[in-house]
């Protein structure tokens, strides 16, 4: 058997493989990443850790494997963002209104990651109802970073608002995590702890069992050490659901033979509009190096244009917040979750169980949904803002016209200290400047690890592809992987 | 435009949420802030251009009108704050 450290730090690539040929059982890579989230509680990654049913998961999968009946995620530990409903494991997705909820059923991509042999760990902490992008508006406390910077102490954000799935993959507490994304929340916190986040195309993995934020915005997908992992991962979360409307009805490709090959020949467009103010130089550096790193493996570099790009936050900050006010009106303090005490008549049960149990940012968002979806304010805000966003989704099909793949820095910025952004929501907003474009137009976009800042902490770039074009992007992705050559990991100071 | 305590105090109501009078003053500040941002969608003449209604090109799914799943009152309540029988407890509503 192998030293705990050699198994945790392993990809889901490589586990998958030492499983197969019976390297190691999942048990004891399960029993190790069990060890390393227990020695890592000072991150606070995980809300709910589910240690003994992994076990349990992963003694049913060493039985299948010694059969031969493994599915292609036999035994292997996943982190789930705790937003994913799971059967009898309590999902809160934040808040304090959903109380204890235990779900009577399972989100349809847990349950293909469960049918394809995968462990559960447990579910990972996050912005309260996926509404941050720091990890910091979570009701169960921010998460940290496991990466600081080499001439500070200073506890880091891991972005958000998958950021507990980010830290839990980045400070090797589980293989892989699931994330969703509705403006940025998987693609910005991979990128601030130097790990792989896919956000797929929009009706790709199915949103149902996932607690709803943004509906025409949410899309579930991967959080991974490498591309490759990304590439495994989808092809399980992936399906056709007749649950959930929107998913879209194609079938779903091999995704780890599609990445692989070259990127000769490949149309990379660089958008002028990304070049804003305010960007650190080191960022614009990277992102050079990386059209460079591109253009010296046979791609071809083309400038194009998305002019709407300044209006994609705005627009973002209309119909999010519209779509959540409607979403979040089912917490009600009557089916399920948070109810106040002793009301007094049942507006009181209403607007007392949602005034206690909706956080600040909470409030705030389905407060500007409510306003801007009132008489009087549609046609101003709504209905212009869906003007916008087809705008914006022309933009990118022009851009189509002229390149195959798009490429862009991930984040404004590294990872920054707890609480330095939390007064001002506008500063916190500005943070997904790069990745909410994607969302708006349902496009599938990645962020891979490609350097370090001079203080040492990660800096990801931002790929992104055509609609259901997800080969492509990871076959792009695995060409910055490969030449950022990016094998830094945190220093593992939380360990105690 | 700009979002008096009273306007705050509004959609307050419309979105049932108890907003305490202590953060209403607040709250209308960084409401006025966000809006003020927003306010630069005003200079895209946006004229003719369709609202968008679906981000994905695909069309709706159909499905018959008939009865898929059902008969879960046990699920449906299990995590009511207050359930009795299959019912929703909740303070009385009509006198």
């Amino acid at each position: 058997m192998a030293a705990s450290n050699d198994l945790i730090s392993m990809t889901l690539a490589q586990a998958r493989d030492a499983l197969r040929d019976g390297k190691v059982s999942s048990r004891e890579l399960t029993g190790a990443f069990v060890s390393a989230i227990e020695a890592a509680k000072p991150l606070n990654a995980f809300i709910t850790e589910s240690g003994e049913q992994a076990l349990k998961m992963a003694d049913a999968s060493d039985q299948r494997i010694a059969k031969g009946e493994g599915g292609a995620l036999e035994g292997l530990p996943l982190a789930i963002k705790d937003l994913f409903c799971t059967r009898g494991t309590r999902t809160t997705a934040a808040s304090k209104i959903l109380g204890e909820f235990v779900p009577p059923y399972e989100s349809t991509v847990t349950q293909n990651l469960w049918d394809a042999g995968a462990v559960m760990l447990g579910k990972t902490n996050l912005d309260e109802f996926a509404m941050g992008s720091s990890n910091e508006t979570s009701f169960f406390g921010p998460v940290f970073n496991p990466w600081r910077a080499n001439d500070s102490n200073a506890n880091l954000v891991p972005g958000g608002s998958s950021g507990g799935s980010a830290a839990a993959v980045a400070a090797d507490l589980c293989l892989a995590a699931t994330g969703t994304d509705t403006g940025g929340s998987i693609r910005q916190p991979a990128a601030v702890t130097g790990r792989v986040g896919l956000k797929p195309t929009y009706g790709r993995c199915s949103r149902f069992g996932i607690v709803a934020f943004a509906s025409s915005l949410d899309q579930a997908g991967p959080m991974t050490k490498t591309v490759r992992d990304a590439a495994i991962m989808l092809k399980t979360m992936a399906s056709v659901d007749a649950k959930d409307s929107t998913s879209a009805d194609l079938a779903v490709p091999d995704y780890e033979q599609l990445m692989e090959g070259s990127i000769k020949g490949l149309r990379v467009g660089i958008p002028k509009e990304y070049r804003i103010d305010g960007v650190p130089a080191e960022i614009d550096a990277l992102w050079t190096r990386g059209a460079d790193w591109l253009k010296a493996q046979g791609a071809e570099i083309v400038e194009v244009s998305l002019p709407h790009t300044k209006y994609a936050l705005p627009t973002y900050y209309i119909v999010a917040p519209a779509e959540a006010s409607s979403n979040l009106a089912r917490y009600d303090g009557v089916r399920f979750g948070y109810r106040a005490a002793d009301p007094k008549d049942i507006t009181d049960l209403y607007e007392r169980s949602r005034g206690e149990g909706f956080g600040a940012e909470v409030q705030r968002r389905v407060l500007i949904g409510t306003y801007v979806l009132s008489a009087g304010y549609y046609d101003a805000y709504y209905a212009k803002a869906q003007k916008l966003r087809t705008l914006i989704a022309r933009d990118f099909t022009s851009a189509f016209d002229q390149c195959d793949v798009l490429l862009t820095p991930a984040t404004p910025g590294p990872a920054f200290a707890i609480g330095s952004k939390t007064a001002d929501p506008l500063e916190m907003y500005l943070n997904d400047v790069f990745t909410v474009t994607v969302n708006l137009a349902g496009l599938p976009g990645i962020a891979v690890p490609a350097g370090l800042t001079a203080n040492g902490l990660p800096l990801g770039l931002q790929l992104i592809g055509k609609a259901f074009d997800e080969g492509t992007l990871l076959r792009a992705a695995r060409a910055v992987e490969e030449a950022a050559d990016f094998k830094h990991s945190p220093a593992k100071w939380w360990s105690v | 435009m700009s979002v008096d305590k009273d306007t705050v105090r509004r959609i307050a109501r419309l979105a049932r949420i108890a907003v305490p009078e202590a953060r209403i003053a607040p709250m209308a500040d960084e409401l006025n802030g966000i809006f003020q941002w927003v306010e630069m969608l005003g200079e895209v003449d946006a004229e003719g251009v369709p609202a968008m209604t679906s981000v994905a090109a695909q069309k709706l799914k159909w499905r018959k009108d008939e009865v898929s799943d059902g008969g879960q009152a046990d699920a449906l309540t299990q995590n009511a704050p207050d359930s009795e029988d299959h019912f929703f407890i909740v303070p009385k509503v009509v006198e």
